[in-house]
């Protein structure tokens, strides 16, 4: 228990941090319309690709002649750009649609 | 100098974090969506460039293996790309599936070589809880994801028997309990932890194969908010803000969006993942009372609509499927043309995921103000001339009012028997996605107007001009 709390405090800015986003995620979302649904599952999908950034540490700091931390370091820094590009490209394309609609319109 | 570097880095991150929650705010709203994406991806984008380039270890080393890292970008960002743009619209769906998948792998991979790298002494378990809980929940989501791709693609069915819930309690219990034992050793046991990460991708597997296909968009929904969480776990592990903020903000926006899925739906998301969707069918059996379906030729349905004053188009899966969606608009149009007024109705989980309709007739370019939200449309049925339900079956199932045995029963539904005829375009008898009976195509006012969507509607559409 008291190792917890030592490990919580140590790490305080990032309970902090924790808390804060949980909210802030619940109150972005709430107000939005059925028609955006795809689309934001889509936009935030793109988002927690930023799991990217640690992809990249933990390939950085490998030691260059560990054959298998490169391999699967390389391994999850494709897969974290998969997530990341192919995430973003596809929600552009999904909200194109969108777009072209109301230029029209106007 | 290494410390202003540091500084540099912080302060993208901060950027970063600000972009996500901008991105996510506006995404929310039609008119700013679009512009909200592409500010999360510039965010992103610096993000990555600032680690790649900028980012000190905590004993104060730049970054190696920059060949590897730069490679390995090239690779993804070239087969996420070309994925992403050459895939069908309908197909979006399993592919934002595919992609968080990939993102629950990488996290997941991440733990995989952390977990030697920690500190193993007696008070680092904390560490080391964080590190399992990014394989657990990365694996899961991946697996899960894979076989929500899967279903959605139509390679995998659903699979289910008896004892599957008992079965995957199980199975979650022993992955926790081997997930807890590894926290708190004292030196590292990679067959073992080899051992974990083979059981938590068996489990992502059992945890979405019993789930009806229908119900995917809700599991791919959560699985997202399930990387989320991974991906902040990594964040706890290299105390990195951005990633902390990135992921929990998922996390929570996902869980939430969830939750609103399942109410657009009518149900609970305890019922979606243990309810069995679909599996019993005790309206096949009502089904024989309702004697036979009446049957409309197309030229017959050309002059129904062509001299109604009002027409509403109920669109389906049906529909994408055979890419009728520009074919409808021209149906559409030449209505319109001759003073039939013509609007959508469209249900919130049309298609199939929430909005995905609207993102298909919008690539069709029908003008936005066309499409009728479920409440809007209902109340609007009443004064319809005439319905065509065009590869639509459960989203206007009765049933779901009144059948309380019903897979769907609670769904709320667009009610277009209120209409004075009720025209189904339909490929053949069988049942729609949940795989019950509906009841409206033995209703006295629908007539069935069998064929492919698309062939269907051109000739109807030949039909009409010569009206």
């Amino acid at each position: 228990m008291e190792q917890l709390l030592y490990f919580l405090f140590e790490h305080r800015e990032m309970v902090f941090i924790i808390i804060l986003s949980i909210f802030l995620g619940v109150e972005v979302i709430s107000h939005v319309p059925t028609i955006l649904h795809t689309p934001l599952m889509s936009g935030a999908n793109a988002i927690h690709g930023v799991v990217i950034i640690g992809a990249i540490i933990v390939m950085g700091q490998a030691e260059p002649d560990n054959y298998a931390a490169l391999v699967l370091g390389f391994l999850a820094v494709v897969l974290g750009t998969l997530n990341v590009v192919g995430g973003f490209v596809v929600t552009d394309r999904m909200l194109e649609m969108f777009k072209k609609k109301k230029g029209k319109q106007a | 100098m290494a410390a202003m570097q540091e500084i540099w880095v912080w302060l993208s991150y901060v950027a970063a974090s600000v972009t996500f929650i901008v991105g996510l705010k506006m995404l929310s709203h039609p008119e700013t969506a679009r512009r909200g994406n592409l500010i999360a991806a510039a965010g992103m984008t610096l993000a990555i460039l600032v680690t790649l380039f900028l980012y000190r270890s905590p004993d104060g080393q730049l970054l190696g293996n920059r060949g590897w890292i730069f490679a390995g970008i090239a690779v993804g960002t070239a087969i996420g790309w070309v994925a992403a743009k050459r895939v069908k619209m309908t197909a979006m769906p399993q592919m934002v599936s595919l992609f968080n998948g990939m993102g629950g792998a990488c996290a997941a991979v991440i733990s995989l070589m952390e977990y030697p790298h920690h500190d193993f002494a007696p008070g680092s378990w904390n560490l080391a809880a964080v590190i399992i809980a990014g394989l657990l929940i990365g694996g899961t989501s991946f697996s899960g994801s894979m076989i929500a791709f899967g279903k959605l693609n139509g390679n995998i069915g659903d699979r289910r028997f008896s004892g599957q819930v008992m079965l995957n309690l199980i199975m979650l219990v022993l992955v926790l309990a081997l997930g807890a034992y590894l926290t708190f050793q004292q030196s590292p046991n990679m067959p073992l932890l080899l051992l974990l990460t083979a059981m938590t991708l068996l489990y992502g597997v059992l945890f979405v194969m019993p789930i009806g296909g229908a119900d995917m968009p809700v599991v791919i929904s959560l699985l997202n908010s399930f990387t989320g969480v991974a991906a902040a776990c990594g964040g706890f592990i290299y105390n990195n803000q951005v990633m902390l903020t990135g992921g929990i903000l998922v996390g929570s926006a996902g869980t939430i969006l969830t939750i609103l899925m399942c109410r657009a739906m009518n149900r609970s998301l305890l019922n979606v993942l243990v309810g069995h969707f679909g599996s019993s069918s005790p309206s096949a059996g009502a089904a024989g009372e309702h004697g036979a379906v009446k049957e409309i030729s197309v030229s017959d349905a050309a002059v129904l609509l062509s001299y109604s004053r009002k027409v509403m188009v109920v669109p389906g899966y049906g529909l994408a499927v055979a890419q009728a969606q520009h074919t409808i608009h021209e149906l559409e149009k030449l209505l319109e043309e001759k003073g039939v007024e013509v609007s959508y109705a469209i249900h919130p989980v049309a298609g199939r995921m929430p909005g995905h309709m609207n993102v298909l007739l919008a690539e069709a370019d029908v003008p936005y103000n066309k499409l009728l939200e479920m409440e809007q449309a209902n109340n609007e049925f009443g004064t319809a001339d005439a319905v065509i339900v065009v590869g639509a079956n459960d989203v206007v199932n009765p049933a779901a009012k009144t059948d309380a045995s019903s897979p769907i029963y609670g769904m709320p539904i667009l009610d277009v028997s209120l209409a004075k005829n009720v025209i189904v375009m339909k490929r053949s008898m069988s049942a729609g996605y949940a795989g019950i009976e509906n009841a409206l195509f033995y209703d006295p006012k629908t007539r069935m107007l069998f064929g492919d969507a698309k062939s269907t509607l051109q000739k109807l559409i030949a039909e009409v001009a010569a009206n």
